[in-house]
Protein backbone atom coordinates (compact mmCIF):
# COMPACT_ATOMS: atom_id res chain seq x y z
CA UNK A 1 0.00 0.00 0.00
CA UNK A 2 0.98 3.52 -1.06
CA UNK A 3 2.03 6.09 1.68
CA UNK A 4 -0.30 8.85 3.32
CA UNK A 5 0.51 12.18 2.05
CA UNK A 6 -1.19 15.12 3.84
CA UNK A 7 -2.55 18.10 2.26
CA UNK A 8 -2.54 21.73 4.07
CA UNK A 9 -4.29 24.65 2.92
CA UNK A 10 -3.23 28.11 5.55
CA UNK A 11 -5.93 30.51 6.71
CA UNK A 12 -3.89 33.18 8.45
CA UNK A 13 -5.28 36.34 9.91
CA UNK A 14 -3.55 39.32 9.71
CA UNK A 15 -4.48 42.51 12.20
CA UNK A 16 -3.63 45.50 10.33
CA UNK A 17 -1.83 48.05 12.89
CA UNK A 18 -3.47 51.23 11.83
CA UNK A 19 -4.53 53.97 14.19
CA UNK A 20 -8.09 53.40 14.11
CA UNK A 21 -10.72 50.25 13.71
CA UNK A 22 -11.52 49.60 10.04
CA UNK A 23 -14.93 50.88 10.34
CA UNK A 24 -15.03 53.83 13.07
CA UNK A 25 -12.18 55.95 14.82
CA UNK A 26 -11.87 53.82 18.15
CA UNK A 27 -7.89 53.36 19.00
CA UNK A 28 -6.28 50.12 17.98
CA UNK A 29 -3.95 50.40 21.09
CA UNK A 30 -3.61 46.68 22.62
CA UNK A 31 -4.22 45.96 26.28
CA UNK A 32 -6.08 49.01 26.98
CA UNK A 33 -8.56 48.79 29.80
CA UNK A 34 -11.58 46.49 28.86
CA UNK A 35 -14.71 48.48 26.74
CA UNK A 36 -12.35 51.70 26.62
CA UNK A 37 -11.81 51.81 23.09
CA UNK A 38 -15.68 51.39 22.06
CA UNK A 39 -18.33 53.38 19.99
CA UNK A 40 -21.37 52.98 18.51
CA UNK A 41 -20.40 51.21 15.38
CA UNK A 42 -18.37 48.69 16.87
CA UNK A 43 -20.64 48.09 20.07
CA UNK A 44 -23.39 47.59 16.80
CA UNK A 45 -25.59 50.21 17.84
CA UNK A 46 -28.67 50.53 15.97
CA UNK A 47 -28.39 53.09 12.73
CA UNK A 48 -24.44 53.10 13.87
CA UNK A 49 -22.86 53.11 10.25
CA UNK A 50 -19.40 51.82 8.96
CA UNK A 51 -17.30 53.77 7.40
CA UNK A 52 -13.69 52.30 5.75
CA UNK A 53 -10.27 52.98 7.05
CA UNK A 54 -8.26 54.36 3.85
CA UNK A 55 -5.36 53.31 5.45
CA UNK A 56 -6.74 49.74 5.83
CA UNK A 57 -7.38 49.25 2.47
CA UNK A 58 -4.14 50.85 1.20
CA UNK A 59 -2.46 47.98 3.50
CA UNK A 60 -4.65 45.20 1.98
CA UNK A 61 -3.80 46.47 -1.24
CA UNK A 62 0.28 46.55 -0.04
CA UNK A 63 0.10 43.51 1.31
CA UNK A 64 -1.26 41.64 -2.17
CA UNK A 65 0.57 43.26 -4.12
CA UNK A 66 3.64 42.15 -2.28
CA UNK A 67 2.28 38.57 -2.54
CA UNK A 68 2.13 39.17 -6.71
CA UNK A 69 -1.65 38.85 -6.34
CA UNK A 70 -4.24 40.60 -8.53
CA UNK A 71 -6.41 43.22 -6.99
CA UNK A 72 -9.98 43.40 -7.78
CA UNK A 73 -10.63 46.92 -9.66
CA UNK A 74 -14.01 46.84 -7.92
CA UNK A 75 -15.00 44.94 -4.44
CA UNK A 76 -17.82 45.35 -2.14
CA UNK A 77 -18.37 44.29 1.70
CA UNK A 78 -20.97 41.60 2.87
CA UNK A 79 -22.45 40.34 6.04
CA UNK A 80 -21.46 37.05 7.35
CA UNK A 81 -24.39 36.61 10.06
CA UNK A 82 -23.36 34.72 12.62
CA UNK A 83 -24.70 34.64 17.04
CA UNK A 84 -21.78 34.98 19.10
CA UNK A 85 -21.57 37.70 21.48
CA UNK A 86 -17.81 38.39 20.16
CA UNK A 87 -19.07 40.86 17.67
CA UNK A 88 -22.00 43.00 19.27
CA UNK A 89 -24.30 43.03 15.34
CA UNK A 90 -24.68 39.51 15.09
CA UNK A 91 -23.10 39.96 11.87
CA UNK A 92 -19.03 40.09 11.48
CA UNK A 93 -18.46 42.42 7.67
CA UNK A 94 -16.19 40.81 5.37
CA UNK A 95 -15.68 40.11 1.81
CA UNK A 96 -17.08 37.05 0.08
CA UNK A 97 -17.83 36.73 -3.81
CA UNK A 98 -15.43 39.53 -4.39
CA UNK A 99 -12.21 39.85 -2.26
CA UNK A 100 -9.73 42.36 -2.58
CA UNK A 101 -7.23 40.43 -3.81
CA UNK A 102 -6.89 37.14 -5.64
CA UNK A 103 -4.45 34.75 -6.73
CA UNK A 104 -1.46 35.85 -5.09
CA UNK A 105 1.82 33.20 -4.71
CA UNK A 106 4.32 32.71 -2.06
CA UNK A 107 7.52 30.69 -2.01
CA UNK A 108 9.14 29.73 0.90
CA UNK A 109 12.53 27.91 1.44
CA UNK A 110 12.18 24.69 3.52
CA UNK A 111 15.36 22.79 4.78
CA UNK A 112 14.89 19.22 3.38
CA UNK A 113 17.57 16.61 4.33
CA UNK A 114 19.91 19.50 4.87
CA UNK A 115 19.15 20.77 2.15
CA UNK A 116 16.80 23.95 1.07
CA UNK A 117 14.35 23.15 -0.73
CA UNK A 118 11.67 26.46 -2.39
CA UNK A 119 8.04 25.08 -1.97
CA UNK A 120 5.74 27.38 -3.93
CA UNK A 121 2.90 27.84 -2.05
CA UNK A 122 -0.49 29.82 -3.90
CA UNK A 123 -2.59 32.27 -2.63
CA UNK A 124 -6.24 31.93 -3.30
CA UNK A 125 -7.43 35.29 -2.03
CA UNK A 126 -6.51 38.35 0.57
CA UNK A 127 -9.87 39.72 1.88
CA UNK A 128 -10.84 42.72 4.37
CA UNK A 129 -12.72 42.08 7.59
CA UNK A 130 -13.17 42.71 11.08
CA UNK A 131 -11.68 41.44 14.21
CA UNK A 132 -14.10 40.55 17.20
CA UNK A 133 -14.25 41.24 20.50
CA UNK A 134 -12.10 39.50 22.91
CA UNK A 135 -13.67 36.60 25.15
CA UNK A 136 -12.78 36.02 28.43
CA UNK A 137 -13.60 32.65 29.20
CA UNK A 138 -14.66 32.11 33.29
CA UNK A 139 -13.90 28.39 34.77
CA UNK A 140 -12.40 26.58 36.74
CA UNK A 141 -9.24 26.36 34.21
CA UNK A 142 -9.46 29.55 32.68
CA UNK A 143 -9.04 28.05 29.41
CA UNK A 144 -12.00 27.39 26.54
CA UNK A 145 -13.04 23.80 28.04
CA UNK A 146 -14.92 23.80 31.42
CA UNK A 147 -15.61 27.20 30.46
CA UNK A 148 -19.12 27.83 31.98
CA UNK A 149 -19.87 31.90 31.23
CA UNK A 150 -17.56 34.17 29.01
CA UNK A 151 -16.71 37.82 29.35
CA UNK A 152 -16.44 40.58 26.39
CA UNK A 153 -14.14 43.24 25.59
CA UNK A 154 -15.32 44.88 22.75
CA UNK A 155 -11.73 46.59 22.47
CA UNK A 156 -10.77 44.56 19.52
CA UNK A 157 -13.67 44.49 18.00
CA UNK A 158 -14.36 46.07 14.62
CA UNK A 159 -9.86 46.21 14.19
CA UNK A 160 -8.97 45.90 10.62
CA UNK A 161 -8.14 42.06 9.91
CA UNK A 162 -7.03 40.26 6.71
CA UNK A 163 -7.45 37.23 5.83
CA UNK A 164 -5.30 35.65 3.75
CA UNK A 165 -6.12 31.95 2.71
CA UNK A 166 -3.87 29.60 0.41
CA UNK A 167 -4.57 26.86 -1.57
CA UNK A 168 -4.33 23.27 -0.29
CA UNK A 169 -0.50 23.21 -1.76
CA UNK A 170 1.27 22.07 1.34
CA UNK A 171 2.66 19.28 2.06
CA UNK A 172 4.13 19.29 5.54
CA UNK A 173 4.55 20.24 8.53
CA UNK A 174 7.82 22.50 7.77
CA UNK A 175 6.57 23.90 4.50
CA UNK A 176 4.06 25.47 7.09
CA UNK A 177 5.70 26.66 9.50
CA UNK A 178 8.02 28.21 6.78
CA UNK A 179 4.38 29.95 5.11
CA UNK A 180 3.52 31.25 7.80
CA UNK A 181 7.19 32.77 9.28
CA UNK A 182 7.90 34.15 5.76
CA UNK A 183 4.18 35.89 5.73
CA UNK A 184 5.59 37.27 9.11
CA UNK A 185 8.31 38.88 7.73
CA UNK A 186 6.97 40.20 4.91
CA UNK A 187 4.33 42.10 7.01
CA UNK A 188 6.96 43.41 8.89
CA UNK A 189 8.56 44.87 6.17
CA UNK A 190 5.52 46.35 4.50
CA UNK A 191 4.78 47.71 8.24
CA UNK A 192 1.41 46.83 8.10
CA UNK A 193 1.51 44.65 11.36
CA UNK A 194 3.50 43.83 14.25
CA UNK A 195 2.29 40.34 13.68
CA UNK A 196 2.67 39.12 16.99
CA UNK A 197 1.21 35.39 17.41
CA UNK A 198 1.28 36.00 21.47
CA UNK A 199 -0.50 39.07 20.98
CA UNK A 200 -2.82 37.50 18.52
CA UNK A 201 -2.13 40.04 15.68
CA UNK A 202 -0.89 36.93 13.37
CA UNK A 203 -3.18 34.23 13.52
CA UNK A 204 -3.35 30.94 11.46
CA UNK A 205 -5.86 28.08 10.91
CA UNK A 206 -4.94 25.02 9.12
CA UNK A 207 -7.15 23.05 7.21
CA UNK A 208 -5.42 19.48 7.29
CA UNK A 209 -6.71 16.65 5.07
CA UNK A 210 -4.55 12.74 4.20
CA UNK A 211 -5.14 11.04 0.59
CA UNK A 212 -3.24 8.44 -1.14
CA UNK A 213 -0.87 10.54 -3.93
CA UNK A 214 -3.29 11.40 -6.48
CA UNK A 215 -6.51 10.89 -5.22
CA UNK A 216 -9.12 13.52 -4.82
CA UNK A 217 -8.78 15.75 -1.75
CA UNK A 218 -9.73 13.65 1.53
CA UNK A 219 -12.10 15.35 3.88
CA UNK A 220 -10.62 18.07 5.84
CA UNK A 221 -10.90 19.36 9.33
CA UNK A 222 -10.11 22.55 10.28
CA UNK A 223 -7.50 23.14 13.43
CA UNK A 224 -7.87 26.73 15.59
CA UNK A 225 -6.20 27.68 18.83
CA UNK A 226 -2.42 27.77 17.08
CA UNK A 227 -0.90 29.96 19.05
CA UNK A 228 2.72 29.75 17.49
CA UNK A 229 4.78 28.52 14.80
CA UNK A 230 5.81 25.55 16.47
CA UNK A 231 2.11 24.57 17.47
CA UNK A 232 1.31 25.26 14.33
CA UNK A 233 4.11 22.63 13.33
CA UNK A 234 2.82 20.26 15.76
CA UNK A 235 -0.69 20.13 15.29
CA UNK A 236 -0.53 19.26 11.39
CA UNK A 237 1.58 16.77 12.24
CA UNK A 238 -0.71 15.09 14.47
CA UNK A 239 -4.12 16.10 13.06
CA UNK A 240 -2.63 13.84 9.78
CA UNK A 241 -1.28 10.79 12.42
CA UNK A 242 -5.19 10.64 13.57
CA UNK A 243 -6.78 11.05 10.68
CA UNK A 244 -4.34 7.76 9.04
CA UNK A 245 -5.19 6.34 11.92
CA UNK A 246 -9.02 6.61 11.69
CA UNK A 247 -9.09 5.76 7.95
CA UNK A 248 -6.42 2.73 8.45
CA UNK A 249 -9.24 1.47 11.05
CA UNK A 250 -11.90 1.57 8.40
CA UNK A 251 -13.33 4.61 9.42
CA UNK A 252 -14.21 8.08 8.12
CA UNK A 253 -13.27 11.54 8.27
CA UNK A 254 -15.69 14.01 9.43
CA UNK A 255 -15.50 17.65 8.60
CA UNK A 256 -15.03 19.49 11.58
CA UNK A 257 -13.14 22.41 13.31
CA UNK A 258 -10.72 21.07 16.06
CA UNK A 259 -9.14 22.45 18.89
CA UNK A 260 -5.36 22.55 19.34
CA UNK A 261 -4.83 21.43 22.97
CA UNK A 262 -1.00 22.47 23.12
CA UNK A 263 -0.20 20.61 26.31
CA UNK A 264 -1.76 17.30 25.93
CA UNK A 265 -0.53 17.91 22.15
CA UNK A 266 -3.92 16.48 20.88
CA UNK A 267 -6.45 18.25 18.41
CA UNK A 268 -9.81 17.63 19.48
CA UNK A 269 -13.61 18.39 18.21
CA UNK A 270 -15.09 22.10 18.21
CA UNK A 271 -17.58 21.72 16.34
CA UNK A 272 -19.00 20.58 13.02
CA UNK A 273 -18.37 22.76 10.25
CA UNK A 274 -21.11 25.10 9.29
CA UNK A 275 -22.28 25.02 5.36
CA UNK A 276 -20.74 27.94 3.81
CA UNK A 277 -24.81 28.78 3.30
CA UNK A 278 -25.42 28.92 6.90
CA UNK A 279 -23.67 32.43 7.20
CA UNK A 280 -26.29 33.94 4.88
CA UNK A 281 -23.98 36.11 3.18
CA UNK A 282 -25.68 39.20 1.54
CA UNK A 283 -23.84 42.55 0.58
CA UNK A 284 -23.73 45.16 3.31
CA UNK A 285 -26.14 47.61 2.64
CA UNK A 286 -24.29 50.08 4.92
CA UNK A 287 -21.05 50.19 2.56
CA UNK A 288 -20.74 50.91 -1.21
CA UNK A 289 -17.91 49.46 -3.77
CA UNK A 290 -14.06 50.02 -2.99
CA UNK A 291 -12.92 50.33 -6.12
CA UNK A 292 -9.22 50.62 -7.43
CA UNK A 293 -8.14 51.87 -10.77
CA UNK A 294 -4.91 50.62 -12.77
CA UNK A 295 -3.16 53.71 -11.77
CA UNK A 296 -3.90 53.55 -7.92
CA UNK A 297 -2.57 49.80 -8.14
CA UNK A 298 0.91 51.41 -10.04
CA UNK A 299 1.07 54.01 -7.07
CA UNK A 300 0.61 51.07 -4.37
CA UNK A 301 3.42 49.12 -6.22
CA UNK A 302 5.64 51.89 -6.21
CA UNK A 303 5.44 52.04 -2.60
CA UNK A 304 6.49 48.58 -1.94
CA UNK A 305 10.08 47.87 -0.35
CA UNK A 306 12.72 45.04 -1.02
CA UNK A 307 10.82 41.78 0.07
CA UNK A 308 12.36 39.72 2.04
CA UNK A 309 12.74 37.11 0.07
CA UNK A 310 15.00 39.75 -2.31
CA UNK A 311 16.87 40.87 1.04
CA UNK A 312 18.03 37.47 2.01
CA UNK A 313 19.38 36.57 -1.74
CA UNK A 314 21.43 39.88 -0.81
CA UNK A 315 22.67 39.33 2.49
CA UNK A 316 23.66 35.40 1.62
CA UNK A 317 25.14 36.90 -1.11
CA UNK A 318 27.26 39.80 1.14
CA UNK A 319 28.40 36.81 2.95
CA UNK A 320 25.70 36.53 5.93
CA UNK A 321 24.53 32.44 6.85
CA UNK A 322 21.29 31.49 5.56
CA UNK A 323 19.90 31.40 9.25
CA UNK A 324 21.38 34.56 10.63
CA UNK A 325 19.55 36.15 7.02
CA UNK A 326 16.00 34.38 8.28
CA UNK A 327 16.58 35.86 12.00
CA UNK A 328 17.46 39.13 10.80
CA UNK A 329 14.50 39.64 8.44
CA UNK A 330 12.04 37.94 10.52
CA UNK A 331 12.98 39.94 13.67
CA UNK A 332 12.71 43.47 11.76
CA UNK A 333 16.19 44.25 11.56
CA UNK A 334 17.03 44.42 7.92
CA UNK A 335 17.15 48.48 8.00
CA UNK A 336 19.39 48.15 11.05
CA UNK A 337 21.67 45.71 9.42
CA UNK A 338 22.23 48.06 6.64
CA UNK A 339 22.32 51.23 8.49
CA UNK A 340 25.57 49.03 10.34
CA UNK A 341 26.98 48.07 6.74
CA UNK A 342 26.29 52.03 5.76
CA UNK A 343 28.85 52.96 8.57
CA UNK A 344 31.07 50.73 7.86
CA UNK A 345 30.89 47.23 9.42
CA UNK A 346 31.20 44.28 7.00
CA UNK A 347 27.39 42.57 6.99
CA UNK A 348 28.35 39.40 8.03
CA UNK A 349 30.31 40.85 11.20
CA UNK A 350 27.30 43.04 11.80
CA UNK A 351 24.64 40.46 11.07
CA UNK A 352 26.34 37.89 13.68
CA UNK A 353 25.61 40.60 16.09
CA UNK A 354 22.17 41.27 15.09
CA UNK A 355 20.88 37.39 14.95
CA UNK A 356 23.04 36.54 18.06
CA UNK A 357 23.45 38.86 20.88
CA UNK A 358 20.96 41.18 19.89
CA UNK A 359 18.22 38.97 18.98
CA UNK A 360 18.98 37.51 22.32
CA UNK A 361 18.96 40.39 24.93
CA UNK A 362 15.84 41.89 23.34
CA UNK A 363 13.97 38.39 24.02
CA UNK A 364 15.38 37.80 27.33
CA UNK A 365 14.58 41.63 28.81
CA UNK A 366 11.22 41.68 26.48
CA UNK A 367 12.05 44.89 25.01
CA UNK A 368 10.92 45.63 21.36
CA UNK A 369 14.24 46.63 18.44
CA UNK A 370 12.39 49.79 17.86
CA UNK A 371 12.65 50.80 21.82
CA UNK A 372 16.25 49.73 22.24
CA UNK A 373 17.70 52.54 20.62
CA UNK A 374 20.23 50.72 18.62
CA UNK A 375 21.12 52.47 15.86
CA UNK A 376 23.54 51.13 12.49
CA UNK A 377 26.17 53.40 13.43
CA UNK A 378 26.57 51.78 17.14
CA UNK A 379 26.94 48.02 15.59
CA UNK A 380 29.60 49.45 13.56
CA UNK A 381 31.70 50.36 16.07
CA UNK A 382 31.22 47.59 18.23
CA UNK A 383 32.42 45.53 15.21
CA UNK A 384 35.29 47.56 14.95
CA UNK A 385 36.41 47.59 18.72
CA UNK A 386 36.56 44.01 18.52
CA UNK A 387 38.41 44.19 14.84
CA UNK A 388 40.90 46.66 15.83
CA UNK A 389 41.31 44.44 19.69
CA UNK A 390 39.80 47.32 21.66
CA UNK A 391 37.59 45.65 23.62
CA UNK A 392 37.95 40.99 23.86
CA UNK A 393 34.66 39.25 22.67
CA UNK A 394 33.75 39.00 26.05
CA UNK A 395 33.66 42.79 26.73
CA UNK A 396 32.12 43.58 23.64
CA UNK A 397 28.93 41.71 24.92
CA UNK A 398 29.15 43.53 28.24
CA UNK A 399 29.36 46.80 26.36
CA UNK A 400 26.71 45.80 24.22
CA UNK A 401 24.47 45.13 26.79
CA UNK A 402 25.52 48.27 27.96
CA UNK A 403 24.16 50.27 25.18
CA UNK A 404 20.71 48.58 25.06
CA UNK A 405 20.17 49.13 28.61
CA UNK A 406 20.35 52.37 28.25
CA UNK A 407 18.41 52.55 25.23
CA UNK A 408 21.00 54.22 22.92
CA UNK A 409 21.78 57.05 24.74
CA UNK A 410 25.52 56.04 25.08
CA UNK A 411 27.52 54.85 22.01
CA UNK A 412 29.73 51.34 22.60
CA UNK A 413 33.18 53.69 23.19
CA UNK A 414 31.65 55.42 25.42
CA UNK A 415 29.61 52.29 27.45
CA UNK A 416 33.50 50.90 27.39
CA UNK A 417 34.97 53.82 28.49
CA UNK A 418 32.55 54.25 31.34
CA UNK A 419 32.69 50.69 32.54
CA UNK A 420 36.62 49.95 32.29
CA UNK A 421 35.64 48.09 29.46
CA UNK A 422 39.21 47.89 27.23
CA UNK A 423 41.48 44.48 26.21
CA UNK A 424 44.66 43.67 27.78
CA UNK A 425 47.19 45.39 25.58
CA UNK A 426 50.05 45.28 28.06
CA UNK A 427 51.93 42.19 27.22
CA UNK A 428 54.30 42.24 30.12
CA UNK A 429 50.81 41.80 32.11
CA UNK A 430 48.72 39.28 30.23
CA UNK A 431 52.66 37.39 30.50
CA UNK A 432 52.51 37.25 34.30
CA UNK A 433 49.23 36.24 34.35
CA UNK A 434 49.45 33.41 32.17
CA UNK A 435 52.61 32.32 33.99
CA UNK A 436 50.83 32.58 37.15
CA UNK A 437 47.88 30.54 35.45
CA UNK A 438 51.00 27.77 34.01
CA UNK A 439 52.34 27.65 37.87
CA UNK A 440 49.05 26.86 39.20
CA UNK A 441 47.75 24.48 37.20
CA UNK A 442 50.12 21.25 36.60
CA UNK A 443 48.02 18.40 35.75
CA UNK A 444 46.33 20.79 32.67
CA UNK A 445 49.90 21.58 31.58
CA UNK A 446 51.26 18.01 31.76
CA UNK A 447 47.75 17.04 29.73
CA UNK A 448 49.03 20.30 27.54
CA UNK A 449 51.82 18.56 26.94
CA UNK A 450 50.67 14.73 26.42
CA UNK A 451 48.48 16.49 23.46
CA UNK A 452 45.37 17.02 24.63
CA UNK A 453 43.60 20.31 23.23
CA UNK A 454 41.16 20.60 25.19
CA UNK A 455 43.04 20.98 28.31
CA UNK A 456 44.34 24.42 26.85
CA UNK A 457 40.95 25.54 26.78
CA UNK A 458 40.37 25.43 30.72
CA UNK A 459 43.50 27.59 30.93
CA UNK A 460 42.67 30.09 28.36
CA UNK A 461 39.08 30.38 30.88
CA UNK A 462 41.55 30.68 34.04
CA UNK A 463 43.33 33.18 31.92
CA UNK A 464 39.85 35.00 31.10
CA UNK A 465 38.93 34.87 34.90
CA UNK A 466 41.77 36.19 35.94
CA UNK A 467 41.67 39.41 33.86
CA UNK A 468 38.14 39.70 34.25
CA UNK A 469 37.64 39.13 30.38
CA UNK A 470 39.85 41.36 29.07
CA UNK A 471 42.37 39.34 28.20
CA UNK A 472 42.40 38.67 23.75
CA UNK A 473 41.93 34.82 23.67
CA UNK A 474 44.15 34.25 20.78
CA UNK A 475 46.90 36.25 22.39
CA UNK A 476 46.20 34.14 25.57
CA UNK A 477 46.80 30.79 23.73
CA UNK A 478 49.59 31.56 21.71
CA UNK A 479 51.31 32.84 25.18
CA UNK A 480 50.36 29.32 27.33
CA UNK A 481 51.22 27.42 24.26
CA UNK A 482 54.78 29.11 24.74
CA UNK A 483 55.00 29.23 27.98
CA UNK A 484 53.90 25.34 28.39
CA UNK A 485 56.36 24.51 25.50
CA UNK A 486 53.95 22.24 23.66
CA UNK B 1 -42.53 29.23 -5.03
CA UNK B 2 -42.73 25.83 -2.46
CA UNK B 3 -40.78 25.93 1.03
CA UNK B 4 -40.77 23.08 2.95
CA UNK B 5 -42.04 23.32 6.89
CA UNK B 6 -38.53 22.21 7.72
CA UNK B 7 -36.62 24.83 5.61
CA UNK B 8 -38.88 27.31 7.72
CA UNK B 9 -37.68 25.87 10.71
CA UNK B 10 -33.89 25.84 9.69
CA UNK B 11 -34.79 29.57 8.37
CA UNK B 12 -36.25 29.67 12.12
CA UNK B 13 -33.04 28.15 13.85
CA UNK B 14 -30.62 30.53 12.26
CA UNK B 15 -32.42 33.73 13.01
CA UNK B 16 -33.23 32.54 16.62
CA UNK B 17 -37.17 32.48 16.25
CA UNK B 18 -38.60 29.87 18.54
CA UNK B 19 -41.65 29.15 16.52
CA UNK B 20 -44.45 25.95 17.31
CA UNK B 21 -45.54 23.83 15.17
CA UNK B 22 -48.68 25.52 14.76
CA UNK B 23 -47.04 29.16 13.35
CA UNK B 24 -44.74 26.89 11.56
CA UNK B 25 -47.65 25.86 9.69
CA UNK B 26 -49.10 28.87 9.43
CA UNK B 27 -46.00 31.01 8.51
CA UNK B 28 -45.03 28.58 5.47
CA UNK B 29 -47.54 28.91 2.85
CA UNK B 30 -47.09 32.91 3.87
CA UNK B 31 -43.29 33.09 3.73
CA UNK B 32 -43.63 31.12 0.19
CA UNK B 33 -46.25 33.48 -0.89
CA UNK B 34 -43.87 36.38 -0.47
CA UNK B 35 -41.00 34.99 -1.99
CA UNK B 36 -43.15 34.28 -4.97
CA UNK B 37 -43.77 38.14 -5.23
CA UNK B 38 -40.27 38.69 -4.78
CA UNK B 39 -39.64 36.27 -7.21
CA UNK B 40 -41.34 37.85 -9.93
CA UNK B 41 -38.87 40.29 -10.32
CA UNK B 42 -37.10 37.45 -12.27
CA UNK B 43 -39.41 38.27 -15.04
CA UNK B 44 -37.60 41.27 -15.78
CA UNK B 45 -35.00 40.41 -18.62
CA UNK B 46 -32.03 42.39 -17.28
CA UNK B 47 -29.19 40.45 -19.25
CA UNK B 48 -27.77 44.12 -20.09
CA UNK B 49 -28.09 45.18 -16.76
CA UNK B 50 -25.38 45.72 -14.61
CA UNK B 51 -26.76 44.47 -11.01
CA UNK B 52 -26.95 47.96 -8.91
CA UNK B 53 -25.09 47.62 -5.44
CA UNK B 54 -25.68 50.42 -3.80
CA UNK B 55 -29.03 52.68 -4.27
CA UNK B 56 -27.04 56.17 -3.87
CA UNK B 57 -24.68 55.10 -7.06
CA UNK B 58 -21.58 56.05 -4.10
CA UNK B 59 -18.00 54.25 -4.57
CA UNK B 60 -15.11 54.71 -2.40
CA UNK B 61 -16.22 56.21 0.94
CA UNK B 62 -13.39 55.98 3.27
CA UNK B 63 -12.06 58.02 6.18
CA UNK B 64 -8.58 58.86 7.36
CA UNK B 65 -7.29 56.71 10.23
CA UNK B 66 -7.53 59.74 12.35
CA UNK B 67 -9.14 58.72 15.99
CA UNK B 68 -12.32 59.78 16.59
CA UNK B 69 -14.92 59.61 19.83
CA UNK B 70 -15.26 57.20 21.66
CA UNK B 71 -18.11 56.21 23.95
CA UNK B 72 -17.05 56.34 28.01
CA UNK B 73 -16.73 52.42 29.63
CA UNK B 74 -19.80 52.91 31.73
CA UNK B 75 -22.13 54.09 28.91
CA UNK B 76 -21.18 51.40 26.49
CA UNK B 77 -21.52 48.63 29.75
CA UNK B 78 -25.20 50.49 30.87
CA UNK B 79 -26.82 48.54 28.15
CA UNK B 80 -25.54 45.48 29.35
CA UNK B 81 -27.49 42.60 30.68
CA UNK B 82 -24.79 41.21 32.22
CA UNK B 83 -21.96 42.49 33.42
CA UNK B 84 -18.58 41.03 34.40
CA UNK B 85 -16.88 43.51 36.02
CA UNK B 86 -15.46 45.86 32.92
CA UNK B 87 -16.57 43.22 30.61
CA UNK B 88 -20.22 42.28 28.89
CA UNK B 89 -20.95 38.45 30.71
CA UNK B 90 -22.69 36.49 27.98
CA UNK B 91 -23.05 32.29 27.55
CA UNK B 92 -20.30 30.72 27.25
CA UNK B 93 -18.80 30.12 24.55
CA UNK B 94 -18.09 26.80 23.23
CA UNK B 95 -17.37 27.62 19.94
CA UNK B 96 -15.04 30.65 18.40
CA UNK B 97 -14.84 32.03 15.54
CA UNK B 98 -13.37 34.90 13.36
Amino acid sequence: MSAWETVVGLEVHVELSTATKMWCGCPTTFGDAPNTNVCPVCSGQPGALPVPNARAVHDATLLGLALGGTIAPRCRFHRKNYFYPDLAKNYQISQYDVPLVSDGVLEVEVERDGELVLETVRIERLHMEEDTGKSLHLGATGRLHGADRSAIDYNRSGVPLLEIVSRPDVRDPETAQAYLRELQAIVRTLGVSDARMEEGSIRCDANVSVRRPGEPLGTRCEIKNLNSVRSLGRAIAHEAARQIAVLEDGGSIVMETRHWDEDAGVTRTLRRKETVTDYRYFPDPDLVEVTTSPRRVAEVRAELPELPAAARARLVAAGVPRAQAATVLGGGMLALLDAAVAAGAPAPAAANWLAGEVTGWLAAEGVALADAGLTGTHVAELVAMVEEGAVSATQAKQVLAGVLEDRGAAGPRAVAEARGLSQLRDEGELARVVAEVVAANPDAVAAVRDGNDRAIGALVGQVMRATGGSADPRRTNELLRAAIGS
Amino acid sequence: MSLSEDEVRHVAALARLALDDDEIAALTPQLADILAYAAEVGAVATDDVAPMTHPLGLEDVTRPDVPGERLPADAVLAAAPDRVGDRFGVPRIVEEDA
